[in-house]
């Protein structure tokens, strides 16, 4: 059996974005600012995908703007603020310890360049708490950027709460919505955000797209001159088949929001508790406050690239926040800031569902776990110190 | 990141996994900080390594290096085992990614270990040379 089960890193793009993007790639291959019959096709194009973007997150169509995925929105959003305000004397800015490294990298760039980051704590729920936030906002505050659910283990973050502490104080506040948008219910408005990075390929849509919603209001430098797109913040011929394209996907998402999440949490559930019953075993991040498509495990004495290739050779795809598989000295910095012991981290399993996944998968996965965690610890020797530790040896 | 043919083979199924209750020597190295543990056990008959196994925490890559450097050293004279240096171990896999060449370096040293074992508890005199103090972890790190 073939199973995926890493849609936290892409999605499989959907039938019906691939259809809607498939006259773009074809006969309607004008370009969206030419004023003849295909042109003005490509650029009703645009404007749906837009106006679909917008209506699905509650924002005006005039505050969306596309980009070319999350790690570009992100970018552009803090960096912007950043050199706006800094002109204004405001050079600190407020984030959390589990961002993704879109935001995270930002930081320490800005950090080099004379600001003054604050990173919240995440406790071991991996939830920030609207508190810290009240009370690390300063005078010289720029930006608030807390990402509205983490991409690891899939916790929710208070964010219409967060936004408005910053509203009350004066602060802006962005979220990394990318693992969020498409699997909750989002209103920018509601919610008190004033910008919002997303990306295409994380509901189905295709990769190469993103968007930046940005309130009315605020005004950041140009990305890109060169041209009047995406109102001359950022030019650039529209790839007007990845903007459709994720547009479908986003409202499809949408319109199936409530059953997707039901059946999501359903399967999530079962895969946590199947995997659980495996000894030395915990969930990583808050049970109830996380992605309905979110589950991390960590499980002692077992290091998680071993764990995940074995899981491969049986047909399974996931992931790991160990070292190994980050390519880097330490595991996963989300883990770290829940309080995970390195080697404990280094044990960690994340499945990432979506709504195409089903029962027979979810058992398939909770028969291959544990004689592949049986087999790792059979040769561990930092299982057999465990055991002796525990007086079990 | 990909790795070779050679290195699935030896990950999904390792040789000499297991440990040799009456060793003579045993060596381990690396942490559970780092995220790999390589344990050697080694079996020496006129001074021969007669059997071999190994027991490691880590991923795919120190299980495939653990497992072909066991493959490596049995029934090679101690003298030689000596000699195994992680390059080599890395080519007999047909490779490694750049990232994970400290993984070989591990195997070298638990090799190196388990040997310097066997000397110690049968009195063996040896050059000291050959065991200088383990060149620390992290920086296999940073060189790969």
């Amino acid at each position: 059996m073939k199973v995926y089960a890493d849609n936290a890193a892409t999605t499989k793009l959907s039938e019906k974005a691939l259809a809607a993007m498939m006259p773009y790639l074809t006969e309607t291959f004008g370009n969206a600012s030419s004023l003849y019959d295909i042109g003005q096709q490509a650029h009703h194009g645009v404007q749906f995908a837009r106006q679909t973007v917008a209506e699905v997150i509650g924002a005006d169509t005039n505050e969306v703007y596309f980009t070319s995925g999350g790690s570009e929105a992100d970018n552009w959003a803090i960096k912007g603020v950043a050199e706006v305000m800094a002109k204004k004397g405001k050079k600190h800015l407020i984030t959390s310890a589990f961002e993704h490294h879109a935001v995270l990298h930002t930081m320490q760039k800005l950090e080099k360049d004379g600001f003054e980051v604050t990173y919240l704590p995440v406790y071991e729920n991996g939830i920030v708490k609207v508190e810290d936030v009240k009370n690390a906002i300063r005078e010289d505050t720029a930006l608030v950027t807390i990402m509205y659910a983490n991409n690891e283990i899939g916790t929710i973050q208070p964010i219409a709460e967060i936004g408005k502490v910053c509203h009350e104080k004066g602060v802006i506040f962005h979220t990394d919505a990318v693992q969020a948008v498409g699997h909750l219910p989002i209103n920018v408005k509601e919610q008190n955000i004033d910008m919002l990075s997303m990306s295409g390929h994380k509901f189905h849509g295709p990769k190469g797209i993103g968007a930046l919603y940005m309130r009315k209001g605020i005004r950041i430098p140009n990305l890109i001159e060169g041209g009047a797109q995406e109102a001359g913040k950022r030019a650039g011929t529209e790839a007007v088949y990845a903007m459709v394209g994720m547009a479908t996907a986003l409202k499809d998402a949408n319109d199936n929001l409530e059953s997707n999440m039901k059946k999501m949490s359903a399967l999530r559930d079962r895969l946590i508790d199947g995997l659980l019953k495996i000894d030395s075993s915990r969930l990583n991040g808050d049970r109830n406050c996380r992605l309905p498509g979110n589950v991390n495990i960590s499980f002692e004495g077992v290091e998680g690239e071993s764990l995940l290739l074995y899981l491969d050779l049986q047909g399974v795809s996931a992931s790991s926040g160990s070292a190994c598989t980050s390519g880097s000295l330490d595991p996963s910095h989300v883990l770290l800031a829940i309080g995970l012991p390195h080697e404990v981290a280094h044990g960690s399993l994340r499945l990432s569902l979506c709504e195409a996944n089903t029962e027979e998968e979810i058992d398939y996965i909770i028969e291959c776990v544990p004689p592949i965690i049986e087999r790792l610890r059979s040769m561990s020797p930092l299982w057999e110190r465990i055991q002796k530790e525990r007086g079990n040896a | 990141m990909e790795y070779s043919e050679k290195v699935m083979e030896h990950f999904a199924r390792p040789h000499n996994v297991g440990k040799i209750e009456d060793a003579d020597g045993v060596g381990e190295v690396g942490n559970a900080k780092c995220g790999d543990i390589m344990k050697m056990y080694i079996k020496v008959d006129d001074g021969i390594i007669t059997d071999v196994k190994f027991n490691t925490y880590g991923c795919a890559s120190a299980i495939a290096t653990s497992s072909m450097a066991t493959d490596m050293i049995k029934g090679k004279p101690v003298s030689e085992a000596l000699k195994l240096t992680n390059k080599a171990v890395v080519e007999a896999l047909d490779g490694l990614p750049a990232v994970k060449i400290h993984c070989s370096v591990l195997a070298e040293e638990a090799i190196k270990a388990a040997v310097k074992d066997y000397y110690d508890k049968n009195g063996i005199e040896y050059d000291k040379e050959l065991f200088k103090e383990d060149s620390c972890h992290y920086e296999h790190h940073h060189d790969a």
